[in-house]
């Protein structure tokens, strides 16, 4: 039998148990612990600051008038300047951005994780995708002045008055913008997807497509669609990329109705340029109105995420369980 | 009688590659997917070509001003122009520092507010939370990802400017550098906590579980194994946090208090300012219908300047996030 050498000497095994058995409290780990919650608790109350703050300066319009302001254009009173407009464009960007971005971001993601070969032209456009996602949203704007501004002004001419800076120049910016975020998280989705479901659909004859159609993209769409759901979220609430696209701010000429083609091709305004707008102007009278637009937007905008975040978790917790 | 895949005849290996019409469908929608990932690289190119094209259009307009531009500049227009002491494109004073400078002091702010609360939700979220605790933490953390900019600046100047800035600063000016800075912070918050998170989730459980058996404590493993063991990733979501900072616009429009398109170079955060970003969106929203074609270049000149920052400071952190991959 081998005589069993104490691992520790008798100095040290004494703190040790002298450190145990004091039963403290170890308050270096309390205190790091805790700073650490403060630091969530921060983002809690920031937040909780942000949206009592902009609720209750917004009370009196959204108790006293929500019909009229939502229904009135922009005026040059604050009493009776209404986000009519502002609805009229975030909307038509929305359609932009679905009609545009949501086939061609998916369409692009298949072509990376399904048909690409791992070659340079590959990595490429991987790097590319991933390099757009971090391009500031304000340089977008540059390449909606210069582009879709200059060709829709060919398009539209003199007719409209609006220069090329139209709605369709608002939507089709936005709808770039978009793209890398959409390729990137439906990537990622279609990665998640098991090879194990391909490889029983080939091995039934399954082409290629047939495959994509019927296997993975079904199997993609709660990721994809999660996704999609939150750069379209983010869309709609820029507003520097329009600014530079040239969306009117202050007031906006003559209306037109909500869904009306012929607006596409007319000087336009959305929800975050009216709130910078309103939020511009000088003195306290405007505050509420541009807190109740403001909780307009937040609306519109936080119930795409809240959406989006339900159905990842709801999927997530479904496969995992 | 069967077929084999063995047998081998031309006629059976037709049949399974399928009829014409399945044939060229598959080509199409081949053609089709991949056109559609080549968009990325023709809007890359679209926006190194826009920037650069209009960006030297203004260099060259600089060295050779228009007739029209000349006649309205108290004095000669030259490149000197691009480095004086204030930014006030209707003037003629391209003074680029002035916008640079005011875009690192709001970067520096926002970093403090964001480097902390960002890292310290992301160690907390990745090494103490428990599924109960993420479920309820996570959400908030992503309701204030979905604030649009715009309500933030709102906040910066009509809550933080008053509330916070004046208060402890009596001198400060009503809308700030300091204001925007902190705005741009928070709206920073999410984005840091969640690429520190991730970089902090990729460390292996093996070397949690090898400090806790050599008797560190709780707090010892985190700091001294894992963030140690994920500093490329932090590095990375601080890189990539100071480049959102820097592109980040409509707070620093709203909040910093730029009047018209025009700044004095300051050093004072507690003073108004401008910054790259804020410049082109006055620019653009400027509602002075006659402005110069060189004035209005200066825009395109400070966008080219901003994407090649914050391209470069992108390039760097996806070099950090290669070097994560690599270890583990």
């Amino acid at each position: 039998m081998a005589v069993m050498q104490p691992i520790l000497d008798k100095k040290t095994s004494d703190r040790v148990r002298d450190q145990v058995e004091r039963g403290g409290v170890d308050w270096a780990s309390a205190v790091f612990k805790w700073s650490l919650i403060s630091t969530l608790l921060f983002a809690l109350l920031v937040l909780g600051v942000l949206l009592h703050d902009v609720i209750t300066k917004s009370w009196p319009v959204l108790t006293d008038h929500l019909g009229t302001f939502l229904a009135n254009p922009t005026r040059t009173s604050a009493d009776e300047t209404g986000v009519f407009q502002g609805l009229r464009g975030t909307f038509w960007i929305g359609v932009f951005v679905i009609v545009f971005t949501f086939p061609t971001g998916i369409a692009a993601a298949v072509y990376l994780e399904e048909y690409a070969p791992d070659n340079r032209l590959t990595r490429f456009i991987n790097v590319n995708i991933r390099n757009l996602a971090g391009v500031p949203s304000v340089v977008y704007g540059i390449l909606g002045l210069t582009i879709f501004v200059g060709l829709l002004n060919g398009v539209y001419g003199d007719v409209a008055f609006s220069r090329g800076n139209t709605t369709a120049a608002g939507g089709l910016t936005l709808a770039v913008l978009a793209l890398p975020v959409v390729i990137i998280t439906s990537a990622e989705a279609i990665r998640a997807v098991p090879s194990s479901l391909r490889e029983a659909a080939y091995g039934v004859g399954a082409t290629k497509w047939e495959v994509i159609k019927s296997h993975i993209l079904p199997y993609a769409a709660p990721g994809i669609l999660t996704g999609t759901l939150l750069s379209l979220a983010r869309a709609l609430g820029e507003a520097a990329p329009l600014i530079l696209v040239g969306a009117v701010q202050g007031k906006l000429g003559p209306r037109t109705g909500f869904f009306e083609l012929q607006q596409l091709g007319e000087k336009f305004t959305a929800m975050p340029i009216v709130i910078t707008d309103l939020a511009k102007q000088p003195g306290d009278d405007w505050i509420p109105v541009t807190s109740a637009a403001i909780v307009i937007l937040l609306l519109v905008v936080l119930s795409f995420n809240a959406v989006a975040v339900y159905l990842r978790n709801r999927f997530e917790a479904k496969r995992e369980g | 009688m069967t077929t084999t895949l063995g047998g081998g005849s031309l006629e059976s290996a037709g049949v399974l590659a399928g009829s014409r019409r399945r044939q060229v469908r598959e080509q199409l929608v081949r053609y089709l997917v991949a056109a559609a990932a080549l968009t990325s690289v023709l809007i890359t190119g679209g926006i190194v070509g826009s920037l650069l094209y209009r960006a030297v259009e203004f260099l060259i307009n600089l060295a050779n001003p228009p007739a029209v531009d000349l006649e309205a500049a108290r004095e000669g227009i030259g490149f000197a122009n691009l480095w004086s002491d204030q930014w006030a494109p209707r003037f003629y004073q391209f003074d680029i520092k002035t916008l640079l400078v005011g875009s690192v002091i709001v970067t520096i702010v926002a970093m403090v507010v964001a480097g902390p609360v960002g890292l310290g939700a992301a160690v907390y979220l990745s090494e103490y939370a428990n599924d109960r605790v993420r479920k309820v933490v996570k959400p908030v953390l992503e309701v204030l990802a979905g604030i649009p900019s715009v309500v933030l600046g709102f906040f910066a100047l009509r809550w933080i400017a008053p509330n916070i800035v004046q208060r402890v600063f009596v001198e400060a000016d009503a809308q700030s550098l300091l204001a925007a800075g902190l705005g741009v912070g928070l709206l920073t918050i999410p984005l840091m906590a969640s690429i520190s998170e991730d970089a902090m989730r990729s460390v292996p459980r093996s070397l949690r579980e090898a400090s806790a058996g050599l008797g560190a404590r709780h707090k010892t493993t985190t700091l001294s194994v894992v963030l140690p063991a994920a500093v490329s990733g932090l590095v990375a979501a601080f890189i990539v946090a100071v480049s959102r900072a820097i592109g980040e616009t409509m707070v620093v429009f709203l909040a910093a208090g730029a009047s018209g398109n025009s700044a004095q170079f300051t050093l004072s955060p507690l003073e108004r300012g401008s910054t790259m970003t804020a410049a082109m969106a006055s620019q653009a929203s400027g509602t002075d219908g006659t402005i110069s074609e060189l004035s209005f270049g200066s825009l395109f000149f400070v966008g080219f300047v901003l994407f090649v920052i914050t391209f470069t400071l992108n390039l760097i952190a996806a070099g950090f996030v290669r070097r994560v991959r690599q270890v583990y």
